[in-house]
């Protein structure tokens, strides 16, 4: 930028400069924030702006970010409570729509320059300029991910990103909520530059002065787009989404294809409808319980968030599924990995399984190179000495952690975080064979290690309350996020899991179809019904987790076919047989015959098991309150989270019909389902 | 960093405090599963792992390696930035053929006598089965004479003039093998020395059925400690060398045909050094070091020589370096407890025995007085050698002298040379002690 530059004018939210060639900077900087969000604020002052612009007639605009974490994240997500009465906030909508569409229409160039987020109402602003053009960097992310609050777009986007990259790719970041990096958003055309930060202004100046054409849609985009072909593209794009995401419980993606179905051929007509599209699914029960979530994340993330020393080194000991996992992951999120078994042969296939993860998730080869070379085999645990952190994965053995542990504690450095992933063994058993048995921690991580988010950090009455801190903060690190659990049998996410599973089972040893219960589940609105989820997770890892269970909490027996699957060496995924069989990544379930039972009985029985621990679960105080229960079982399990989590699910169904119901499937099938005396705390 | 910065700073010792390398994997069909940098990097990450420093206070890192790929130009340096030594360790690459690790370990010694470093990571690394195949100068004048081609007729021109002969592959690994100079093969140098000492194909076959079974038995028993496990994107652990043959007989080795002179010779596959892929390091450090961070001590590096001669004989290398040194340090042969010759071939080997002990040879060629002396064989290459682990050319050096340290620790044995013949009418040898 020029020395030369006209002094900035102070505004709360916008810096607008002009230099000597007359273009207008302007630059977005949103006080006391990490982040820029479009606020009804920033619009306001934008609107100012715009007027002052059309006086000052500019060679060009340059709409940028002065913050370093990029340009614009999205609307402000904390306004969307407000938006109770649709047609008021059509209103709001439209005036959006119209101070874009000025931005759309200035006759002289204008261009966004990105780096960072662009996501949601960032990308849209940046769509309604003339050109864009992006950093080239590992950090620059652009996106819609509207959805994912169970909303689209309503800032324009679902019209503007149809028009610049065509249905296809437009519909494909809408309705997966992705985000893509500056070279992958040129390739498909929704910037016009992906460059290094040296040459960003000069990209930059060079559209303004040029003004070379703007992209057009080729022959076969305009074509998907025509209203001859619109019906068909919609089919196939509601196939798609179908087997995601059923209608009934996401309105959001039907209404987006809706949308463009009935309007894509009128931009205009598809603004109005847009914004009265998203004034409705603000309003959605899916919505508000999506919005809850991702500020209960925030909440969990913000746990983290502590000062102190970045993690750089981490040790795994222990190579099997987890302790493999989670040593590919820490290595794929910037730290030196040391990862140690018994011998080579243990370890190998864990770094097989990095390498060929690596390679599907990482593009770039230098950095791929990179992120393989961190991971290094250590059969003598030289690494404990020089790890900040040191993350036990080893079998289930209490003698062998307790050993372990020993040594550990003697080689590790002073400060270093020293951590178990037990499922079953309680914390204290664990810490009382060490010197200083306050400095562990559990971290309990859910497999697969690379998909789950969340991670349980235990702690005991005896734990130092700085480690669990600490591990917490290694969560974030590691961009997981951390639940806080006192150490109780199974936790939290397995205690109240295992039932559910249990229940699940029990209702096959009774006859039931498999394919059906997995069914009413998912209809529930689970991502994997609990049949198949046991053969995913385990079934000897289910049956000692529910016989830990059985015998230290007594409520419930382990199915009979649980312990005749694994008698017979029926694991689940891991071994290809388990309640069904896997060939390769398909699962071959059995013909689904019509169950005795009513569907609403199969899923009660199961739902409502697990409703019945998560009470008694937070009566016991495993985790601090009712929030973190929900938050606990959407990102540790996939619990429905259009519902919100168990503890909001039970309330929005009401607390006494649960009790009552529980009471009579109590008395059809045995104690196992007598509500918890927690449920008196949640009616008062 | 720990440079010294006074220039009066230098180092009276040199010592080798740690070292490891990468199983030895006999090239099979096709390109094997680790580059050059590849071996480097995971042969030197435990070794690293297990220091009390970090990567980032090492001096410098020197590197031996003959073939690297297009993609690891300077691979000193290129393996040095992927071990973590981050951006301020300068590393590079040095080539003496057969010997680039053992000079690798010369210079880096160098340095830290010279008082400009401390602690310095060497060693060499080489996937030969990775070795290219090129197109000859005519094939590479037609490519460029295609690229500027511009219009059509240009390039028809251009395609008018290309010629089948053009195509013929130059096989680098084959050239390589090839004396540039005197245009001899390496296994035909053997022949030469097999010739002037009178070895016998059998005399041959039995050292290498010899250097199998050793090599056997210290894969038995443990002794190999200098290994470490490593593994590939498919999953395989590779934890020992692969080319070893517990099953080695001498009446199935004489079954072999000869691959260097077809006709007439004696040397085959079975009694040479295999192609192989491989990484071997050691870990120097100077006095200061040693203190510094309190580290133990594998051996001393006392003193380092090499020599030339004639191209046609380069297998006696060995001795033409073992001698001065030997002469330098005052020791005559028999206090030397164990030796580590490398074995490009059994023939050169056993040629290497015979010039030692022959007045003749040690008196015109060597300008001795007398003979050299015996080497007892249960003190030469205790372990095997290259003819059962093979012979990845630029780190074989770096591997005899760790190894040889390994050697004098197990035989609690006080002195020993490591020394290799090197193609193109080289030798090399470091004299080693255990402190």
């Amino acid at each position: 930028m020029n020395a030369k530059e006209q002094a900035a004018i102070e505004r709360q939210f916008w810096q607008l400069r002009r230099d000597e060639d007359n273009i207008a900077w302007l630059a977005i900087d949103c006080p006391d924030q990490s982040t820029n969000t479009l606020s009804a604020g920033v619009l306001r002052e934008l609107s100012e702006i715009l007027d002052e612009l059309v006086r000052a007639q500019p060679r060009g605009l340059v709409i940028g970010s002065n913050k370093a974490s990029g340009f614009i994240v999205g609307a402000d997500i904390r306004e969307f409570k407000d938006f109770k009465d649709p047609s008021e906030t059509t209103k709001m909508i439209g005036s959006v729509h119209a101070m874009f569409s000025r931005i759309e229409k200035f006759s002289f160039p204008t261009v966004a320059r990105i780096h960072g987020f662009c996501l949601g109402g960032g990308l849209e602003l940046a769509l309604a300029c003339r050109y864009r053009v992006a950093l080239d960097d590992r950090k620059t992310r652009l996106g819609l991910p509207e959805i994912l609050l169970g909303l689209h777009p309503g800032f324009g986007g679902t019209v503007r990103s149809v028009g610049q990259v065509g249905v296809l790719s437009a519909m494909d970041l809408m309705l997966t909520g992705r985000s893509v990096d500056a070279r992958r958003a040129k390739k498909m055309g929704l910037i016009d530059r992906a460059v290094p930060e040296r040459h960003l202004d000069r990209a930059v100046r060079m559209l303004i002065t040029k003004q070379p054409p703007t992209a057009k849609l080729n022959a076969i985009k305009k074509f998907a787009n025509a209203g001859i072909s619109r019906p068909l593209v919609a089919w196939e794009l509601r196939r798609q989404v179908a087997k995601r995401a059923p209608e009934q419980h996401y309105p959001a993606p039907y209404g987006l294809i809706k949308l463009w179905t009935e309007h894509g051929g009128d931009r205009n007509t598809m603004f109005r409808a847009e914004a009265e599209s998203i004034s409705q699914l603000f309003v959605s029960p899916t919505s508000r319980n999506l919005q809850r979530m991702f500020f209960l994340q925030e909440r969990l993330k913000s746990m983290g968030r502590v000062a102190g020393a970045p993690v750089r080194h981490v040790h795994v000991v222990g190579a099997g599924t987890m302790g493999g996992d989670i040593a590919a992951w820490c290595a794929m999120r910037g730290m030196r990995v040391t990862l140690q078994d018994r011998e080579l042969k243990y370890i190998a296939p864990a770094i097989k399984r990095a390498l060929k993860t690596y390679k599907s998730r990482i593009k770039d080869r230098y950095h791929r190179l990179a992120v393989e070379d961190r991971l290094n085999i250590d059969l003598d645990g030289s690494g404990i000495a020089h790890a900040d952190v040191i993350i036990e994965a080893i079998v289930e053995n209490l003698d062998a952690k307790r050993g372990l542990f020993q040594e550990i504690e003697k080689r590790a450095k002073p400060d270093a975080l020293i951590a178990t992933n037990t499922s079953s063994i309680p914390l204290d058993d664990i810490a009382a064979g060490m010197d200083n048995g306050s400095r562990l921690v559990g971290v309990h991580f859910f497999n697969p290690v690379a998909k789950m988010q969340l991670i349980e950090i235990i702690g005991s009455p005896n734990t130092d309350v700085l480690q669990l801190e600490r591990a917490a903060r290694f969560a974030v690190q590691i961009d997981r996020q951390p639940l806080p659990v006192n150490s109780s049998p199974g936790f939290l996410i397995n205690r109240i899991l295992s039932p559910y599973l249990q229940e699940a089972m029990t209702m096959v040893d009774d006859g039931i179809s498999a394919s059906a219960i997995d069914d009413v589940a998912c209809e529930f609105g689970m991502p994997v019904g609990p049949i198949e989820l046991a053969d995913t997770v385990g079934l000897d890892i289910c049956l000692s987790v529910g016989e830990v269970l059985s015998e230290k909490l007594g409520r419930g027996k382990v199915p009979e076919i649980l312990r005749t699957l694994v008698g017979q060496g029926r694991l689940g995924r891991k071994n290809r047989h388990g309640f069904y069989l896997y060939k390769g990544k398909r699962v071959i379930r059995p013909k689904r015959s019509e169950p005795e039972l009513p569907l609403r009985d199969i899923r009660d029985r199961m739902i409502l098991r697990l409703l019945n621990t998560s009470v008694a679960c937070l009566r016991e105080g495993v985790v601090a309150d009712a929030d973190l229960v929900d938050v606990g079982m959407v990102f540790g399990t996939g619990f429905a989270p259009f519902r919100g989590g168990p503890i909001h699910y039970a309330r929005e169904r009401g607390v006494a019909d649960i009790r009552t119901r529980l009471e009579g499937l109590a008395k059809q099938y045995g104690d196992r389902f007598a509500p918890d005396p927690g449920w008196n705390d949640l009616l008062s | 960093m720990a440079t010294a910065r006074r220039a009066s700073d230098g180092n009276r010792a040199v010592y080798i405090v740690d070292g490891c390398r990468t199983p030895f994997l006999k090239a099979r069909s096709g390109p094997g599963p680790f580059r050059p940098s590849d071996l480097a990097v995971l042969g030197a990450q435990p070794l690293l792992a297990r220091q009390p420093f970090a990567a980032s206070e090492l001096d410098e890192v020197v590197l031996g390696c003959i073939g690297p790929t297009p993609d690891e130009v300077n691979i000193g340096r290129v393996v040095a930035l992927r071990i973590g030594c981050g951006d301020t360790v300068p590393a590079w690459t040095v080539q003496r053929n057969c010997a680039s690790g053992m000079q690798a370990i010369d210079s880096g010694a160098r340095s830290i006598l010279l008082g400009r470093a401390n602690l310095v990571l060497a060693g060499g690394t080489e996937a030969m089965s990775h070795a290219p195949i090129l197109w000859g100068p005519d094939m590479v004048r037609w490519l460029g004479q295609w690229m500027s081609a511009r219009s059509i007729s240009a390039r028809a021109k251009a395609l008018a003039s290309l010629r089948p002969s053009f195509l013929k592959p130059v096989i680098a690994i084959l050239r390589g093998l090839t004396d540039p100079v005197c245009g001899l093969s390496m296994g035909q140098t053997a022949e030469v020395l097999a010739h002037r000492f009178g070895i016998t194909r059998e005399q041959m076959d039995s050292y290498a059925v010899r250097s199998h079974l050793r090599l056997v038995d210290a894969q038995s028993s443990g002794r190999l400690h200098e290994i470490t496990g490593i593994v590939d994107a498919k999953g395989v652990a590779y934890g020992h060398d692969d080319g070893v043959r517990p099953d080695s007989a001498v009446d199935k080795l004489a079954k072999l045909r000869p691959v260097f002179d077809r006709e007439f010779g004696h040397v085959t596959a079975g009694n040479s050094a295999q192609i192989t892929d491989g990484a071997s390091w050691v870990l120097l450090a100077g006095e200061q070091a040693v203190k510094d961070h309190d580290l133990p001590v594998l051996g001393r590096l006392v003193d380092t020589q090499w020599a030339g001669l004639d191209p046609r004989q380069m297998g006696l290398g060995p001795v033409h370096a073992a001698a001065p040194l030997l002469r330098r340090r005052r020791l005559a042969l028999n206090k030397i407890d164990c030796w580590e010759i490398n074995e490009a071939f059994a023939a050169q080997v056993l040629a290497c025995l015979e010039a030692f002990k022959d007045t003749g040879y040690c008196k015109t060629e060597l300008g001795l007085g007398r003979a050299l002396g015996e080497i007892d064989e249960d003190c030469l290459n205790v372990d095997g050698g290259a003819v059962a682990l093979g012979h990845p050319v630029g780190t074989s050096g770096a591997r005899i002298v760790l190894h040889l340290l390994h050697v004098l620790h197990e035989r609690k044995a006080k002195r020993g040379i490591a020394a290799i013949c090197i193609g193109g009418g080289q030798g090399g040898a470091m004299l080693l002690e255990r402190v």
